[in-house]
């Protein structure tokens, strides 16, 4: 059977579930950001392929490089968060902070 | 008739006692403590003497002009422009006036000069004359003004000033309680004379000749005659009212009981007010409105035997009286009584010349009392006075002259005033013999009980007490003077009014421009001789048997106080218990309803206003449930609501990040399908 765009669109949806899943559910905030660089690298794949798929087009795949760059930078200033949230908190645990609960 | 002449004299006959009055009542006080009671004095008798030479001077202009236009008028200013009613203020003579301001200056000026000596030792001196000035001027208001309006204020002004003066020694509460009846009753007679005021206005202004001027009175009168309210004629209803007014200022029946109470005051002032002056006001006033009493028979014979019932009643009672006043206030009552007899079968004319008579021998009876009175240093109780002609020859000779006049005996004045109120009242057509014997018997007790009077008081024995023996003596020139002249007069006075068959009365035709020429009558000269000689006889008998009761001594009194048991005695003597009668009546029936509208008041109106408070309060206690427990219930729940909405939302803040994440995957998952579904 040929490979064809449906095929990488489908990997794109899976890897960008699975890490809306991870962001939805997990406690540890290093988890959840791995699960923002699935949904990224999801939304990549979805970008490069169709970027593949058509003829005239290489725009797709300029998107994909800006997007990665991006994904570094957010995922650095992310971890700095982690970090300032671990200073007070003494956890990365995000249902500890809590203290704007109500 | 229409063209009166405008002077400008005419109100200072009125006004300057007026001045006088103001004088002494708003700075005599401190002119007699600094200068002395002459000042006074001066001020208080000048005016009465300068009006009096000012009346004179009325009566020569008066007499000058033709007997159509005697009339003189002073007009002041316009006092009220109400709509149709148009009243000013404006004094008017005709001979009747004439007359009647000479009366009041004359015999008031007299009666001032007497005052000098009997109040000479009074502190409140002053106070007396700024009150007998402005009594004069309210009566000589009274009798010049040129409408009913102004009359009327003269007409209390009396009052008020009799009133004043009946109470002058105000300590003493006998006086002012006496005071008090006299100003009430009077009122009683003003609120009739004040509703006929009103009802001649009125049926005139239906009329379209809205007036309360007496010559536009006389002018339209005729046109009220056959007009009726609720079933009355108006003229009728309206003299009956304004009768009434005059039956409480002349002491009439139902009346007439403050007169004898008016004794009280000083003894001067029961001679000008309760004899010469206020108490004829009534039978002025009758005479002034005489055209409208003609045209109202029946009113002319309610007065008539008003005025006869007036007469004997008063007589019978002077007959047993031991107070020297109080037998002279009997006998003006009895006398106005007479008067209004005269007015009552249309003989105005006998009735003013009775007026006029009266005022010059009740005057001097009166002075002569207190002159008595002032000798025996206050006593006023006949059983204790006798002799006293010895002392006082002034006194008892002046005296002796106006006892005449007022017994009717020939050649006085008093004779030919009553004589031809007793032929007018047998012959005139509105008249009646029964009315002649009435008003002849009561002649014949007048006789009695003055001659009586003049028995016990002047001669016998004296029975008076050492106090009053001290004070014994004949009074001053200033007091005596007065009486010679009111002596004179109640001799004079009488000549200028004789009967027709003697050669004719000036005075009756003075008085014809106003009244008309008095029917010619159809009786003859016998006729009227004979009537005559009847009046005399019985005044003679009455002074026969008071001469054999009190002179003599031949006869005992006792036989007749004792007739019948002692109850016409007792009846005579207890005024017929016409106080007490009044006392239960009225007083204490008006107590009755004082008591009455208090239980009203208390229980049923208090009860429906504190009702009506405890409703309103318990309508309040019951609207603050309202408002605590469902206004407020209402609004704490919107509260509470919000309350509890707000915890409820809350909650959305979890403070959990995943939760945050939940949210924003469904708001976008959301979005996406409407923007699929409904946007294209």
């Amino acid at each position: 059977m040929a490979v064809g765009l449906t095929h990488y669109l489908f990997i794109g949806a899976i890897l960008f579930a699975l890490g809306l899943y991870s962001v939805l559910t997990r406690r540890n905030a290093i988890s959840i950001l791995m699960g923002v660089e699935l949904i990224l690298n999801g939304a990549n794949i979805n970008y490069v392929a169709f970027s593949h798929f058509s003829t005239a087009n290489v725009e797709g795949q300029i998107y994909a490089i800006f997007v990665i760059m991006l994904a570094a930078a957010e995922a650095a200033v992310g971890l700095a968060i982690v970090l300032a949230i671990f200073q007070i908190f003494r956890t990365i645990d995000v249902e500890a902070a809590e203290t704007l609960k109500e | 008739m229409d063209h009166p002449i405008q002077t400008d004299y005419l109100r200072w006959i009125v006004l300057l006692p007026l001045l006088g009055a103001a004088v002494n009542g708003l700075l005599g006080a401190t002119l007699q403590r600094r200068f002395g009671k002459w000042v006074i004095s001066l001020f208080a008798c000048a005016p009465v003497l300068i009006s009096f030479l000012l009346s004179l001077k009325v009566f020569l202009d008066l007499s000058g002009l033709n007997p159509e236009q005697r009339f003189l008028v002073d007009r002041l200013y316009s006092w009220l422009s109400l709509g149709t009613l148009k009243v000013d203020v404006a004094f008017w003579v005709d001979p009747l006036s004439s007359v009647m301001i000479l009366v009041v200056t004359g015999v008031g000026g007299l009666i001032h000069i007497y005052s000098i000596g009997y109040m000479h030792e009074d502190r409140s001196y002053w106070r007396y004359f700024a009150f007998l000035n402005l009594f004069t001027f309210a009566m000589l208001l009274l009798v010049t003004a040129d409408n009913l309006l102004l009359m009327f204020v003269g007409w209390e002004g009396v009052g008020f000033c009799s009133y004043a003066l009946i109470g002058f020694w105000y300590g003493d509460h006998t006086n002012t309680t006496a005071g008090n009846k006299a100003f009430i009753i009077n009122r009683v007679g003003d609120f009739g004379f004040v509703l006929g005021i009103f009802l001649i206005f009125w049926s005139l202004d239906q009329q379209g000749h809205a007036t309360v001027t007496f010559r536009e009175i006389e002018k339209f009168a005729a046109v009220l005659k056959d007009q009726e309210i609720w079933g009355v004629g108006v003229l009728t209803l309206a003299t009956l009212l304004l009768f009434v007014g005059a039956t409480g200022k002349s002491a009439q029946i139902p009346l007439y009981v403050w007169l004898p109470d008016a004794m009280q005051g000083p003894t001067p002032v029961s001679a000008l007010i309760h004899a010469a002056t206020m108490v004829t006001a009534g039978v002025y006033m009758v005479s002034r409105l005489h055209f409208l009493y003609s045209l109202a028979p029946l009113t002319l014979e309610v007065v008539a035997v008003i005025g006869a019932a007036t007469a004997l009643l008063a007589a019978t009672i002077a007959l047993t009286q031991n107070d020297i006043k109080r037998v002279l206030a009997y006998s003006t009552i009895s006398q106005l009584g007479y008067m209004f007899l005269a007015t009552g079968v249309a003989a105005y004319g006998a009735a003013v010349f009775h007026l006029m008579t009266h005022a010059f021998f009740k005057a001097c009876l009166f002075l002569g009392a207190g002159s008595v009175i002032h000798a025996l240093g206050g006593e006023q109780d006949m059983r204790k006075m006798g002799g006293l002609r010895r002392f006082m020859p002034y006194t008892f000779w002046t005296f002796a002259i106006a006892v005449l006049a007022i017994a009717g005996t020939p050649l006085t004045a008093g004779f030919f005033s009553k004589d031809e109120i007793l032929w007018q009242v047998f012959s005139s057509p509105h008249g009646s013999p029964v009315l002649w014997t009435l008003g002849v018997v009561g002649a014949g007790l007048t006789a009695f009980y003055m001659f009586r009077q003049f028995f016990l008081v002047f001669f016998g024995e004296s029975r008076a007490d050492s106090h009053a023996h001290t004070h014994l003596h004949e009074s001053p020139k200033v007091m005596t003077t007065p009486l010679v002249l009111l002596a004179v007069g109640s001799i004079a006075a009488g000549w200028i009014g004789l009967p027709e068959i003697f050669g004719g009365s000036y005075f009756a035709d003075w008085l014809a421009p106003v009244f008309g020429k008095h029917h010619e009558v159809h009786a003859s000269a016998m006729e009227e001789e004979v009537l005559m000689a009847l009046s005399v006889g019985v005044a003679a008998l009455g002074f026969s048997l008071a001469y054999l009761l009190y002179y003599r001594r031949t006869l005992a009194p006792e036989r007749f106080s004792s007739l019948a048991g002692g109850v016409l005695y007792r009846l005579s003597y207890n005024k017929y218990y016409v106080d007490e009668i009044y006392q239960f009546i009225f007083v204490r029936g008006t107590h009755l309803l004082a008591r009455v509208g208090a239980w009203i008041d208390e229980h049923i109106i208090d009860f429906v206003v504190d009702g009506s408070a405890k409703t309103t309060a318990f309508v309040s206690w019951f609207n603050g449930l309202f408002d605590n427990y469902v206004v407020d219930w209402v609004v704490n729940q919107v509260a509470d609501s919000t309350f509890d909405a707000g915890n409820k939302f809350r909650k959305v803040q979890t403070g959990n990040i995943n939760t945050y994440l939940y949210v924003i995957l469904g708001a976008v998952v959301l979005v996406i399908i409407i923007k699929l579904r409904y946007w294209s």
